[in-house]
């Protein structure tokens, strides 16, 4: 049990993935703007980000022994159509919830971060369930950073700032604020 | 009705005007997460160069015979495809370079750069085209990794392309090579880049010569 | 020149809307897929066949100097795989060797033991430590350590790999061993000097070795008895 505590919370706050990994910068320059797309993005996230880690076990497990350069192609490819297959039957079952997700769901089958994650958890060798807590500790981070974002973002937009620093610029040096806070959690496990 | 551009302009659009990295904002994550060193911008950067041309050849090459329907699924495979040829060839030629960069160069697939360039410009011209178009979005790439490892290395380490360069009182930036720092490098180039285009705009709006003014403006 | 163009540089890649066109028979698009496919897998296989033999050279090659680093130059080892809790040499038949955790035992000149060489890692400052060291059962001595990855923070912990003076410590260090800060050693035989500013990730390294050898030392004393 220690074990996938460690996993999740290293993968969420010692090795945060947008911070610390830099994955999901997109979504994270893109709608980071209102707290509440944040919170919507993040969640379909972990929902994509748990697909992915279980289609990438059943390859690792399964095929991949027999094909190892086959790797990045069946990913990707399968990645995307589980999300695919995923999208369309919540759609059908939960129309409220495919609302609430939506267009969020194709946007993030392209995310480096879910092939990051399917790609480490291969190659550390992870198992079902180390894989499912490093997903999700990976989802709760994206969400953690996109939400923390938003907050500062919706402030920011009270504040006067030099012209020259408007748009791409301040959020990257925000980011990097964040990043530095986010270092503070090195070093909480150890032996 | 359709902008026609000259070979010329297809080569210099991607290298400054359209900077994938810089202007554009694609390919960011291999940009912020590698480039601590010019080494390893430099490999990150031609790898990903030789995915683009690669794939762009071949897209442009059958796109009369890839249907639409299928284009974004066909264009994934081909680039994956290329991605792992690199990934082995950086193992079994450079170990010590794969082994810095890591997982990072799978990620050249989800590089949201390549697949637009596929998208937009090598899906819709002949090859010589496509060719020219990836030769030119691939330079502006290995110029803006260029400009983050070399401002990394040299405040981080201290060194550029491994030689010291301040002497052995120089205290490194150690921040510059860790993620902040990563952050804090592009959004200062990006300050650095508005700047120019206000100080152009401005002098354009006042009449001066856009450059090589020899007066600067007392403030 | 073809006037097929728009050079449409700046246009993202959100998926656009194809122009409206003759359908097109679901068997293409299958042709479409499975040939690119098909293409691509050879490649693959053609590529992974001409560089494999490269990649298994390096990491042999990379095996080969840390277990001659560790064990101070060994004539030549033998691999034993960690089975039910047990060392062996020869695996059972039908027992996958991947996956399977493996020892280094190495041998002098005179075909006299040295020691063993083991791999670990935990989570250290940052992220996980992987590292192999020597042990020496006979005097449960630690005969040398190389840290074979580490992200730790660049120049404060990842010093427990860079720093000589560091990883001399360990050469000849009785078991467990026991981290102190510098200036409180004892001089007792089995104290390892941290690294200031880089405690945790020294801490970690002395835990990986000590946990190795509570799990491998009694193994390792079994198999010894037995060949004996």
């Amino acid at each position: 049990m220690g074990d996938l505590a460690w996993i999740f919370i290293s993968a969420m706050v010692v090795n945060n993935f947008t911070l610390a990994y830099f994955l999901g910068l997109c979504p994270f320059m893109g709608v980071s703007g209102k707290i509440y797309t944040a919170l919507r993005m993040g969640a379909a996230n972990i929902f994509v980000l748990t697909v992915a880690s279980v289609c990438a076990w059943f390859l690792d497990t399964f095929v991949l022994p027999y094909a190892p350069f086959l790797k990045l192609i069946s990913f990707i490819l399968v990645i995307a159509s589980a999300v695919q297959i995923t999208e369309m039957t919540i759609k059908k079952l939960s129309p409220a919830l495919f609302r609430a997700l939506g267009i969020y769901l194709p946007l993030i089958t392209t995310n480096c971060a879910i092939l990051f994650m399917a790609w480490v958890q291969a190659n550390r060798g992870y198992s079902f369930l180390q894989g499912l807590a490093f997903a999700w500790g990976a989802g709760a981070g994206l969400t953690l950073a996109l939400v923390l974002m938003a907050s500062i973002r919706e402030d920011l937009e009270f504040v006067k700032l030099p012209a020259i620093a408007r748009g791409n610029a301040i959020v990257f040096i925000i980011a990097g604020i964040l990043s530095l806070a986010f270092m503070g959690f090195a070093g909480l496990f150890t032996s | 009705m359709p902008r026609q551009t000259t070979p010329g302009q297809d080569l210099t659009r991607g290298i400054w005007r359209e900077n994938p990295v810089l202007i554009q904002m694609l390919g960011l994550c291999p940009a912020l997460a590698v480039t601590n060193t010019v080494v390893n911008s430099i490999a990150m950067g031609l790898a990903t160069f030789f995915v683009l041309l690669c794939s762009s050849i071949l897209v442009s090459t059958f796109r009369k015979l890839i249907p639409s329907e299928v284009r974004i699924s066909t264009y994934i495979l081909i680039i994956a495809t290329f991605v792992t040829i690199a990934d082995m060839t950086l193992e079994a030629v450079v170990p010590e370079v794969h082994k810095a960069l890591g997982a990072f160069i799978a990620l050249i697939v989800v590089n949201c750069m390549i697949l637009g360039r596929q998208e937009a410009f090598a899906s819709k011209n002949t090859v010589p085209r496509a060719i020219i178009d990836a030769v030119g979005t691939g330079i502006g790439f290995i110029i803006a990794l260029l400009m983050m490892g070399s401002i990394r290395e040299i405040l981080g380490y201290g060194t550029f392309l491994g030689f010291p360069i301040f002497g052995s009182n120089y205290e490194p930036w150690i921040v510059f090579i860790l993620p902040p720092g990563g952050f804090f490098t592009i959004g200062f180039i990006l300050l650095a880049l508005n700047w120019w285009e206000r100080r152009k705009l401005e002098r354009a709006r006042a009449g001066e010569p856009p450059a090589g003014a020899a007066v600067e403006r007392a403030a | 020149m073809s006037g097929a163009g728009d050079g449409n540089g700046g246009s993202r890649v959100l998926p656009q809307a194809a122009p409206q066109r003759e359908e097109v028979p679901s068997w293409r698009l299958l042709v479409t897929l499975g040939s690119t496919g098909a293409i691509a897998g050879l490649l693959l296989v053609f590529v992974y066949q001409a560089t494999q033999p490269a990649i298994q050279a390096y990491r042999a090659m990379v095996l080969r100097q840390a277990v001659q680093e560790v064990l101070k130059g060994p004539e030549r080892w033998d691999t034993l795989y960690v089975v039910d809790g047990g060392l062996v040499q020869e695996l059972p038949a039908e027992t996958d060797p991947a996956g399977l955790e493996m020892v280094f035992l190495g041998y002098h000149e005179d075909g006299q033991p040295i020691g063993f060489a083991i791999t670990g890692g935990e989570f250290g400052f940052q992220d996980i430590i992987d590292l192999i060291f020597g042990y020496d059962p006979g005097t449960k001595t630690v005969t040398g350590m190389k840290v074979l990855a580490n992200k730790e923070t660049p120049g404060l912990g990842d010093k427990i790999e860079k720093d000589s003076v560091f990883v001399a410590e360990f050469d000849g260090s009785e078991t467990p061993l026991v981290g102190v800060k510098s200036g409180r050693a004892t001089g007792a035989a089995n104290e390892v000097d941290m690294i200031t500013g880089a405690t945790i990730s020294s801490r970690a390294v002395i835990a990986i070795i000590n946990h190795r050898l509570e799990l491998l030392g009694p193994m390792i004393a079994a198999y010894l008895e037995e060949a004996n």
